[in-house]
């Protein structure tokens, strides 16, 4: 069982144009900056990502918009990017917007093998419209259906060759989730172990669901907003 | 009436923070209500929610111990206190959707009578989306407003009918803003307390909702 590659661009070359692609952040905290660079690297064209945002300009999926490398986007916020709203104005990039939570979960249900489930978030509101809606003991609720995609991409903080994963801090987020909704994961670590080295009780996504493992070869751990105490 | 718009936040959010229990698990919007943060009274323990992931956000770091991985839901840095946790964010909405959350307090550019809620289309820009507002308001056990009680022209953000796309349909319980504190009743929305300084002429000068008042309604004091 190894599932180490030995680059990102390694890890990323069977990714096709107009594939659908997830990748794991919260703003610019735990994404998979060193699978993105390879990704641009490419040059992959018509990609349909899902991403909670877009990055910002210079920086993260900032950089796929820049290379004009995606079509479509799912997510829940994209309001630090300049760009985007340039391409979404121009008709260059269809972008959907929904609820984060729906969006956590759509990802978690795709990977865990749930076709659709009801939440009451977002009804009564355009996010609702077109689709079904129920009520259940006199609450009403929106259907909303899994998310999946032919790759994710994700970042951890440590890992073995069989996948295991641990994130670190609030740089989880989406991670675990895509982790297991695409057919074919890849994550990126700061620190490659040895198996056994990661504490079993600790391991958050077990490596059952990724397919690839690398070791980011560099790590810029931009801060999109810093703030301080000054006492 | 003539405050400064900082006087304002801080009159809000003050009473705002009046609404916190000790043992509460709240979750604050980016903005206004991250301030109420700042007035949590004296030998209280609210642990605040980030839906990126955390329960018990800490103070902003000192400079040089910023963490690129500790980040809350506006994506300031911050730090973790004793008790802290981290986790997905499935997790995350699963405390909010769940009603594991007491309280959500955020802002608001509408509100109308039926306690609808209007924040997150802004009108003749871009669509920057809802990130986890729809979740929240839908889910919260409890949703308080804190804004300013008129947009920058003077036009009352209480309505009778929301004009900009909602974010969720009677949702809203509290509104908080520097002319009073409203709630919704079964009867309506209901103005059960003043603004220091404030008229009751003055709330109905600026409201558009149609207002019940409440019976001895008084003067808050921060």
């Amino acid at each position: 069982m190894n599932k180490v590659v030995g680059s990102s661009a390694e890890a990323v070359a069977d990714i096709a144009d107009g594939s659908t692609v997830m990748l794991g952040g919260f703003g610019l905290c735990g994404i998979p900056e060193n699978l993105i660079g390879a990704l641009v690297a490419r040059g992959v064209k018509g990609l349909h990502t899902i991403s909670n945002n877009m990055g910002v300009d210079g920086f993260g999926m900032g950089l796929m918009l820049e290379a004009s490398m995606i079509a479509s986007h799912v997510g829940s916020y994209v309001g630090e990017n300049k760009l985007l709203e340039q391409l979404v104005i121009g008709g260059k990039l269809q972008v959907t917007l929904i609820p984060q939570g729906t969006l956590a979960e759509r990802i978690r249900a795709g990977g865990a093998g749930i076709p659709a489930f009801y939440t009451p978030a977002g009804f009564g509101t355009v996010v609702a419209e077109g689709k079904e809606t129920r009520e259940f003991d006199a609450q009403n609720y929106v259907m909303e259906r899994w998310l999946k995609a032919d790759f994710a991409l994700v970042k951890a903080w440590k890992g073995d060759r069989h996948g295991n994963l641990i994130y670190r801090k609030t740089a989880r987020n989406f991670n675990p989730m895509m982790a297991t909704a695409a057919r074919i994961t890849i994550a990126e670590v700061e620190e490659l172990v040895e198996p056994g080295q990661l504490a079993p009780d600790s391991i958050m996504t077990p490596g059952v669901f990724v397919k690839r493992i690398v070791k980011g070869e560099k790590y810029a751990r931009r801060i999109e907003r810093r703030t301080v105490s000054r006492i | 009436m003539a405050l400064k718009d900082t006087e304002k936040r801080e009159l809000i959010v003050r009473r705002a923070a009046r609404e916190l229990r000790d043992g509460f698990y709240v979750n604050l919007g980016i903005g206004m209500p991250t301030l109420v943060a700042n007035y949590v009274p004296a030998g209280m323990e609210v642990i605040l929610q980030s839906e990126n992931g955390m329960l018990g956000i800490g103070p902003f770091p000192m400079a040089g111990t910023e963490d690129a991985d500790l980040i809350n839901a506006g994506k300031e840095t911050v730090t973790e206190l004793p008790g802290t946790s981290f986790f997905s964010s499935a997790d995350s909405f699963a405390m909010i959707r769940g009603g594991h959350i007491d309280l959500s307090i955020l802002g608001a550019m509408e509100v109308d009578q039926e306690g609808n809620l209007a924040n997150w289309m802004v009108p003749g820009k871009v669509v920057k989306g809802m990130g986890g507002a729809m979740d929240l308001v839908a889910s919260a056990r409890r949703v308080i407003v804190t804004m300013e009680h008129t947009t920058k022209t003077g036009e009352s953000k209480l309505l009778k009918k929301c004009t900009l796309p909602i974010t969720g349909l009677k949702v809203v319980d509290t509104v908080i803003t520097e002319l009073g504190f409203f709630r919704f009743k079964t009867e309506g929305l209901v103005l059960e307390e003043l603004a220091p300084g404030v008229t009751l002429e003055q709330v109905r000068q600026f409201t558009a909702a149609d207002l019940k008042i409440a019976q001895g309604v008084k003067t808050w004091q921060n």
